[in-house]
């Protein structure tokens, strides 16, 4: 191992692999720290993500692949399902595996990587990001790096310690427990269940998404705002004793989405933030593996182009590209869920009953958000924008 | 109050994590406006001289583990 180099990255989840990855294709030197000591464990996430989210990146493979699939089904308070059928929707992953195959193809790309590897501070030099401060089995340590990529998730602290302001309102925090479970027999394999209302998750949602025999994730999200309430665990207490009581528990996890737009700065001099830590995930869905991962590589691809050019300013033209690319969609998703965060349970009930009389092959996602906000028309040509309806 | 208490910045530490019960999953550092929550692998602890009490690690904590410390007794 070197004690210099053209670029490190913090954190080794799905959006700091493909920095990674992204900037050693340029052919810099790139070295990836994780504090935990394994890629991609503990997994702290629904797994669910679309195919074209994949696609972009890693060939689909059958070895982290646990379930297809083609339906949505959104239960409202009452009951009722409101179905919708895509051609080729998705994938549930299984990210153990998944993000140890990102972290080999950044590997191959010819990354260095070193696991157990804690950083606890930057080194700062005339105002520049010029390292990090690590502790690694027991020893403080120093690293040189001409660029700096921020990949470590929803603590987001690499960030801080460079003078952005990276912490998150607890309104904010969708506070989420899952667990994955066994014997789950009443899904349809290919079918995500989004659970709506106060019993399950107020201003957030309840999901149960199959991973293939009869194993499935069940978890929910809710605002730090509700947890002040009642916690996200005695939510799930409570669905599992209602509804799967009995059930063998393989994990039991929890974790935070950072459920907003991205921050305002997401680089400064020699740093670059990326995924949960820059706050990439979409508002609306909570979901971040897909934006991350184009978070991180956006990222990977500047940093290593700064490198080659011995221009170290290019990386402030990250900003901009992520929101081209996706950080201007995040603001209307988010736009998106701030109609619909204060839904009563009346309201979540009469929406799948009107969609419902929808005929069924032109039931699609869009075509729902325009049901549920058909009141508010400034938001359905936001809908418009990001869906089909 | 306890004055063998920790002391945080605004006086006596009321903020307490039960790590022992901790999922290290990191909302809590992610909420935190003053950066003073430590977070490895599986090892966790406030930084008592930049911890303000605000509460916002509290109601974050999506499993219940950190706790108000009122006069030594967790509530």
């Amino acid at each position: 191992m070197k004690t210099d180099y053209d670029i490190i990255v913090v954190g080794a989840g799905p959006a700091g692999s493909m920095a990674a990855r992204f900037a050693a294709e340029q052919g810099v030197s790139v070295l990836m720290l994780e504090k935990d000591r394994d890629v991609g464990y503990p997994v702290r996430c629904g797994e669910a993500i679309s195919k074209a989210g994949v696609e972009e990146f890693i060939e689909p493979h059958e070895k982290w692949i646990t379930a297809r699939i083609n339906k949505f089904s959104l239960i409202s308070p009452d009951g009722t399902e409101a179905v919708v059928e895509f051609q080729e929707a998705g994938y549930v992953l299984e990210r153990r595996i998944f993000d140890y195959e990102l972290a080999k193809s950044a590997a191959v790309a010819g990354a260095e990587i070193l696991t157990r590897a804690y950083v606890n501070g930057l080194i700062i030099k005339d105002d520049k990001v010029s390292g990090v401060k690590y502790e690694y089995r027991g020893e403080q340590k120093e690293l040189n790096a001409k660029i700096v990529i921020g990949a470590d998730g929803v603590e987001s602290r690499v960030g801080r310690w460079a003078g952005l302001k990276t912490h998150i309102h607890f309104k904010d925090m969708e506070c989420c427990v899952q667990v994955t479970a066994s014997n789950i027999n009443n899904l349809n394999a290919n079918t995500l269940y989004f659970y709506f209302g106060e019993k399950y998750a107020p201003g957030g949602y309840f999901w149960i998404f199959p991973k293939g025999g009869n194993i499935a994730n069940i978890g929910l999200g809710i605002s730090g705002m509700v947890g002040k309430k009642k916690s996200a665990l005695s939510y799930l207490n409570d669905f599992m004793g209602e509804n799967y009581p009995e059930v063998p528990i393989l994990t039991s996890i929890a974790g935070g989405v950072p459920s907003t737009v991205t921050l305002e700065k997401i680089s400064a001099p020699g740093l670059l933030l990326v995924g949960d830590a820059a706050r990439q995930v979409n508002p609306l869905s909570g979901g971040g593996i897909a934006s991350g991962m184009i978070g991180g590589s956006i990222a990977g691809r500047i940093a290593g182009e700064a490198i080659k050019m011995n221009k170290l300013d290019h990386i402030l033209n990250y900003d901009k590209e992520w929101h081209n690319r996706l950080g201007k969609r995040h603001e209307i998703f988010e736009r998106i869920k701030n109609g619909i965060y204060n839904f009563s349970d009346e309201k979540f009930n009469n929406i799948a009953h009107a969609f419902n009389k929808v005929p069924y092959n032109k039931r699609s996602l869009g075509r729902l958000f325009t049901t549920a906000l058909i009141n508010q028309p400034s938001l359905l040509v936001d809908i418009a924008k990001v869906f089909v309806v | 109050m306890n004055n063998t208490f920790r002391q945080a910045k605004t006086g006596i530490l009321m903020i307490d994590i039960l790590p022992d019960k901790c999922d290290f999953c990191g909302c809590c550092v992610g909420v935190c406006p003053e950066d003073a929550i430590e977070l490895k692998e599986a090892e966790i602890f406030i930084i008592d001289e930049r911890c303000t009490n605000c509460a916002k690690c509290v109601w974050s904590c999506p499993i219940e583990v950190i706790k108000f410390n009122r006069e030594g007794v967790l509530v």
